[in-house]
């Protein structure tokens, strides 16, 4: 039975105009990783967000002056986890820049497929996993997130039979790749992205039909151009808001210069806008994965013999910044070089963690269930947030 | 503004020609002209991106704060160098010019231990709140140990 003194309490503690906080996280459904954000609430509305990261912190980058230039990569692919080979490019980008080691082009090719199947999986995976916050409206809930989740299984097939591991890879090496595509790969690979540019052409229809997908992303979480430069969020991001700034064009690297593809760019800077731009690169990754695999040339996959021990490779004195378009954005690695054979020191400019630094300043004055939707939308992966 | 106007005009305001190659222009000022650099790179070389900042421990030779910014619209970016002599671990905030540098000072400060002057709040970031020591210093060893956690 219900005590009445307590009941009088609740009447009387009750004025519907203070503030209240409330925790958000760190295990939530749609934290994708470990977040936490303490929001204060007036009503429904939030007005201040103190997000709390560090949840995922594996010392990245105390760990990477520890381990040589040929050790490292493999585990490179664990700060970004859902898009592993592009995190592991960045990493032996910047000790090919500061040592100057030339990569064969049947190597950049490589590489350049890779990484574009890699975005198509990732942005698979957010795509369902964004879907699935936002709810039962979207085709039944978990309806998008199955079928995004079916298709990106088939590029993790691809990933499996070339390098032999479905998430983390070790597929790049400082000189090159580790491994060439077996026989018959190439026909898998076109047919799979064959598939998924019909399939996305399935999701969108479902999702642009819908009244509330429209509803709950059209002018939530908008970010102007001038805070997104300002805080250095990349990616979908950045071209949600009107910036035409892609890596891939600003600065080619591993000869994305021979590549033709367009670079979404979207005005409004809405939850819409970013889901517009990934819709678009999707599309615009599966061609160049297609212009790989037709110009891939012949030749060496690694400019480098193989070594016998670890400390066989060396990077001179000096420094480089590398930086690659992940799925997210500018996945980046600001290497300082001793001499030795590994790291005197390595920052890890991660995309999510830039991006996610943007929440603070969009979220206030949203409603509660609008802060799924954004957070979905910016797409952190918090490997890459904590390193 | 092409890169070789924005290195000539840093040249002129700061007196010292930039270092880096091309495009990517680096340029090391002493401590007290950092928050005049960051602004000079904002407002006179419209270099509106904040790309990340960090530091690197040069042991006996101290703290080195980096930070890199760029400029989109015309490709040029800079890398922005201070150093902090050995003992010194106070250097003025980038977050009145660049609001990126929130989380990146945040991360530095619990990594490197610097205190960023004018920061509106300085706290780690990535370690919890009462861990003792700033790991990636190099006088922190690897295995230093952490009760409860370690």
């Amino acid at each position: 039975m219900a005590d009445p003194e307590a009941r009088k309490v609740i009447e009387l503690g009750y004025g519907g105009s203070e503030r209240l906080t409330m925790n958000m996280g760190p295990q939530h459904p749609s934290a994708h990783g470990v977040f936490r954000a303490i929001l204060t609430l007036e009503g429904e509305t939030v007005v201040a967000v103190d997000a709390v990261i560090g949840y995922l912190h594996r010392c990245h980058e105390k760990l990477a002056e520890t381990l040589a230039y040929t050790q490292y990569p493999s585990i490179a692919s664990k700060t970004d986890y859902v898009a592993a080979m592009t995190a592991e490019l960045a990493y032996v980008r910047s000790a090919e820049l500061a040592a100057k080691v030339e990569v064969p082009r049947r190597a950049q090719y490589l590489r350049v497929l890779v990484a574009e199947l890699q975005r198509i999986a990732s942005h698979c995976l957010w795509l369902g996993t964004w879907c699935l916050d936002m709810g039962g409206a979207l085709g039944g809930g978990a309806t998008i997130f199955l079928y995004c989740i079916r298709e990106r299984e088939l590029v993790l097939d691809l990933f499996e039979s070339l390098t032999g591991a479905r998430l983390l890879y070790g597929f790049h090496q400082v000189g090159g790749t580790r491994y060439d595509i077996p026989a018959g790969w190439a026909q898998q690979c076109r047919e799979t992205v064959d598939l998924i540019d019909r399939r996305i052409d399935e999701w969108q229809e479902m999702l642009e039909g819908n009244a509330f997908f429209l509803a709950r992303t059209r002018g939530v979480g908008v970010i102007s151009r001038e805070l997104a430069q300002d805080v250095g969020v990349s990616g979908p991001l950045i071209r949600g808001s009107g910036v035409a700034y892609d890596i891939r064009r600003a600065e080619p690297y591993s000869s994305y210069q021979d590549f033709d593809f367009k670079v979404p760019v979207e005005v409004a800077g809405d939850c819409l806008a970013r889901y517009r731009v990934r819709m678009v690169e999707f599309r615009e990754s599966s061609k160049i994965v297609r212009q790989a695999l037709d110009g891939l040339p012949e030749g060496p996959i690694s400019s480098r013999p193989g070594v016998k021990s670890v400390a066989q490779v060396r990077v001179p004195k000096g420094e480089a910044y590398a930086r690659v378009e992940g799925a997210r954005g500018e996945v980046g690695c600001y290497l300082i070089a001793d001499g030795s054979a590994k790291p005197y020191r390595l920052k890890w400019r991660g995309a999510s963690f830039s991006n996610l630094a943007v929440l603070p300043h969009i979220i206030p004055g949203h409603k509660v269930a609008d802060v799924v939707a954004i957070m979905g939308s910016v797409d952190p992966v918090f490997g890459e947030v904590d390193r | 503004m092409t890169s070789d106007q924005a290195r000539a005009h840093i040249e002129q305001r700061f007196g010292a020609a930039p270092g880096g190659e091309g495009s990517a222009i680096a340029m090391a000022v002493p401590l007290e002209q950092w928050l005049d650099l960051a602004r000079f790179a904002r407002e006179g070389l419209g270099c509106h991106y904040f790309s990340f900042s960090t530091a690197v421990d040069g042991k006996e030779q101290g703290l080195e704060v980096v930070a890199r910014v760029e400029n989109l619209d015309a490709g040029f970016s800079l890398t922005m160098k201070t150093h902090l002599p050995a003992g010194e671990t106070s250097c003025p905030s980038l977050v009145p010019v660049y609001r990126g540098a929130d989380w990146m000072e945040r991360e530095c400060y619990d990594m490197f231990g610097i205190r960023f002057a004018g920061h509106p709040d300085l706290r780690r970031i990535l370690l919890p709140q009462d861990w003792e020591g700033h790991p990636l210093l190099k006088s922190y060893a690897v295995d230093t140990p952490h009760p409860p956690y370690r």
